[in-house]
């Protein structure tokens, strides 16, 4: 496959990562890459659990703090294991990034935004007949 | 051993399903009869079936969407004679017979007419339009195919075994959950959409990877066709809000099968949320269809104008600006739910922004014809008639996002003829006019004019003579989905849309005519060169029907329209380009995985609707066979010797060297 690839390519500019790996890094400091991703995911795992049921911070802001911790998680993902980079040739995973996020938000605020909106709305049965009169 | 399949399950009863089942059964044993009888089978296994081809893959997905058409239209044949009989009568469906016919009406023209036809398009031309051999991932694009053919294949055997949902097209609970529909047909329903929903989302990411990473050299975004720009905003969408739907019918799948309460009356459930997130899927959904019949009408504007399309820049942006804004608009299809006037406030007027970018379409559409030399070719007629009718229905589109309006018009006959319009006069005119388009590009030989030109003047007359009264009638109060009614006003505008809709008949049975004489005729219609509209895009520079490999030697792009700067420069030297140094070309094998995934697929899914869980276990452990079998295979792809390119590509030569030689003598000054 990776031959008819490279026919197809168009020249130079925008080549899919990992077509063309940076020759200078050998497999142990890419296993060694991983390994350090490894240990902070790790570490933030253990630390949200912790943080769940310590006593060492105040309670009301424990759900901020996972909050903080599952994105600083979501950041290592991103740049250990996905190879999120701000290099030219990762442009358009940075705009896949943005456009997913984006769409993320929109649905997950807007989705809210709506169902609390329903609620409100509720009006007791004998009002709304009253008004349809 | 079972599960819930037993005899009962074939509605014995009812004559009509058991008579239509039954003559598609004995239709469909007769094909298979004759295939195998005249030995054509090991030819469709090897060059169809288990084909990777796009090309290929392209006219199957097409073939789906327009053996599904016809069964949608059938449904909607009896829908609208049911209206015209049912006046102060009970007419002649049964109301849970009719309101499966509406469900599966909707169903079945969504998701598998109007899903395949935009999908087969983008496959049979995107890697064309770009220049290339094939798309990013070969066999998954096979598998795409045959699993969206599973759920097709699904919703029809709930004709014969068992029923199908009684929802509407959208299964909205909680009637859509087991306790006010325990029956196998909401079943039907999720099961068909979940398998073929996968196949959707892995189009898309085939879709989306192909135009982003395989494309001619020098070809820079903005030197791509038009429709491989609605192709990619298409496919973004499809990645984006398919997950959604999956994610949406698997909550209500786990009500239905493990008794969760993610939108039940009791326990904490919320219906409501179901509504809300099946329409943030079912908006951009209408996009996902509608965004790559504009690209195909830009093609053909610009062509048939003989100019380039007017605006490139603006319909792309366009374009993009459409691809995000359709994520914001989802709640005008439930202004009535109950939101406060904010919520209903941003979501209407959101509605109307996204107009905007359709209207800079139409503009651009307009100029481009503007001063151009116009040819009233068949796929020119549609585009023409679409503008028109496209108009109507975005601009009822617009009346409907005001809510005010909204609340008066919600559910009624109204906003049935306004999607009618958008979707009959966008999507499928696009697919009629893209069959003619590109029908010599897949097959080398042109549709008939003449009997394409009635059924496009039979089609527009019907659609207007059918959905206009609708919009009467809507206007007047009548709601969709009726069974029966006592109102004598609605009756006539009833009468007139049953008039209609045999109008459309007609002009259906005018294409079949027009293929069958194209068929008989082809050797008067063949494409010679493979340039038969004098397109401008690169499809048009490979023969009719392309070799395999699409290009013997990949096109150098240096604009935006590459093949008529190549045709421009050939016409003013009289001479093609001097013929360039073959080389052996790798393209990847056929593949039975997609056919054999869908297989167990379907097993998969008829057990998982009646029950039969040994026979759910087996299916996918077998489906993951599959999988690992093609993951360990040794060879993937076969060589064509650079003589055998040669061969194939001097032949195009020579047609096109002949075509020049007689151009330049006709040129010459008598």
């Amino acid at each position: 496959m990776s031959g008819r690839r490279e026919d197809l390519e168009p020249n130079g500019s925008d080549v899919a990562p990992g077509v063309i790996d940076a020759p200078e890094e050998t497999v142990r400091e890419k296993i060694g890459g991983y390994l350090l991703g490894l240990v902070f995911a790790t570490l933030l795992t253990i630390a949200s659990f912790y943080v769940a049921g310590t006593n060492l911070i105040w309670a009301p802001s424990i759900p901020i703090a996972l909050a903080v911790l599952a994105i600083a998680q979501i950041g290592i993902h991103l740049a250990f294991f996905l190879h999120i980079t701000t290099a030219p040739d990762n442009t358009n995973n940075i705009l896949a990034l943005a456009f997913g996020i984006l769409i993320v938000v929109l649905v997950v605020a807007g989705s809210l935004w709506i169902m609390d909106h329903l609620n409100q709305n509720m009006v007791p049965m004998d009002q709304m007949m009253q008004m349809q009169r | 051993m079972l599960g819930k399949l037993t005899w009962d399950a074939i509605p014995w009863s009812q004559p009509i399903p058991l008579v239509a089942g039954g003559v598609v059964l004995l239709v469909l044993l007769a094909v298979i009869a004759w295939v195998i009888v005249r030995g054509y089978l090991p030819y469709l296994w090897r060059e169809w079936i288990t084909s990777v081809d796009h090309k290929r893959i392209g006219v199957m997905y097409i073939l789906l969407g327009v053996v599904m058409l016809l069964r949608g239209f059938i449904d909607a044949l009896m829908m609208r004679s049911q209206q015209a009989i049912a006046f102060n009568a009970p007419g002649y469906l049964p109301p849970e017979h009719y309101n499966q016919i509406f469900s599966a009406h909707g169903t079945i023209m969504i998701f598998f007419a109007a899903m395949p036809l935009v999908i087969g398009l983008m496959n049979f031309v995107v890697p064309l339009q770009l220049g290339v051999r094939d798309v990013a991932f070969p066999t998954l694009n096979s598998t795409s195919f045959w699993l969206t053919a599973t759920g097709a294949l699904l919703v029809n055997i709930s004709l014969v075994v068992g029923e199908f949902a009684r929802t509407g097209w959208l299964p909205y609970p909680p009637l859509s959950e087991t306790q006010y529909l325990p029956g196998v047909g909401v079943d039907y329903y999720l099961w068909s959409l979940q398998i073929s929903g996968v196949g959707t989302l892995l189009t898309g990411v085939n879709f989306v990877t192909t135009i982003l990473k395989i494309r001619a050299p020098g070809m820079s975004y903005f030197r791509m066709p038009m429709f491989c720009w609605t192709a990619l905003a298409s496919s973004l969408l499809i990645v984006a809000a398919f997950p959604v739907l999956t994610a949406t019918l698997g909550m209500l799948l786990l009500d239905r099968y493990l008794g969760f309460h993610f939108f039940t009356n009791t326990a904490g459930g919320n219906m409501m949320m179901f509504v809300n997130l099946i329409w943030v899927w079912g908006h951009p959904e209408v996009y996902i269809l509608v965004l790559p019949a504009f690209g195909v009408f830009s093609e053909i504007f610009s062509t048939f104008s003989g100019k380039p399309l007017f605006g490139y820049r603006s319909m792309v942006m366009a374009t993009l600006f459409i691809c995000v804004v359709s994520f914001t608009v989802w709640l005008h299809h439930f202004f009535t739910m109950g939101a406060g006037a904010n919520v209903n406030a941003t979501f209407g007027i959101a509605t109307s922004v996204i107009a905007v970018g359709t209207g800079v379409k139409v503009y651009n559409w307009i100029f481009t014809m503007y001063g151009g030399r116009i040819r009233f070719a068949t796929p020119m007629l549609w585009a023409m008639g679409f503008i028109v009718t496209f108009i109507i229905g975005g601009m009822t589109g617009v009346l409907l996002a005001v809510p005010p309006a909204d609340f008066m018009l919600h559910n009624s006959l109204f906003l049935v003829a306004h999607f009618h319009n958008v979707i009959i006069g966008g999507v499928l005119f696009a697919g009629f006019a893209a069959l003619t388009y590109w029908f010599p590009k897949a097959f080398g030989f042109q549709l008939d004019e003449a009997w394409g030109k009635a059924a496009f003047w039979l089609g527009l007359i019907g659609f207007y003579v059918t959905f206009i009264p609708l919009y009467a009638a809507g206007l007047q109060g009548m709601t969709r989905r009726m069974q029966h009614y006592d109102v004598a006003a609605w009756r006539p505008w009833m009468l007139v849309a049953a008039v209609g809709v045999l109008i459309l008949l007609a002009g259906g049975i005018c294409q079949v005519v027009q293929l069958v004489v194209s068929i008989r005729h082809r050797d008067e219609l063949r494409d010679v060169i493979g340039d038969p509209w004098n397109g401008r895009s690169l499809e048009w520079a490979t023969s009719s029907p392309p070799p395999s490999f699409n290009f013997a030697v990949l096109p150098n792009v240096h604009g935006e329209e590459p093949y008529w700067e190549i045709k421009r420069r050939a016409i003013e030297s009289a001479h093609l380009t001097p013929e360039p140094q073959y080389e052996d070309i790798e393209m990847p094998r056929n593949s039975p995985t997609g056919v054999i995934t869908a297989f167990f697929a379907t097993i998969t899914g008829f057990a998982a609707i009646w029950h039969i869980w040994w026979m759910v276990v087996l299916g996918l452990v077998a489906a993951y066979v599959v999988f690992v079998w093609f993951a360990w295979r040794d060879v993937d792809e076969y060589v064509i010797p650079a003589a055998e390119v040669a061969r194939l590509d001097r032949e195009r030569r020579g047609a096109r060297q002949a075509w020049l030689d007689a151009h330049a003598r006709a040129e010459e000054p008598a």
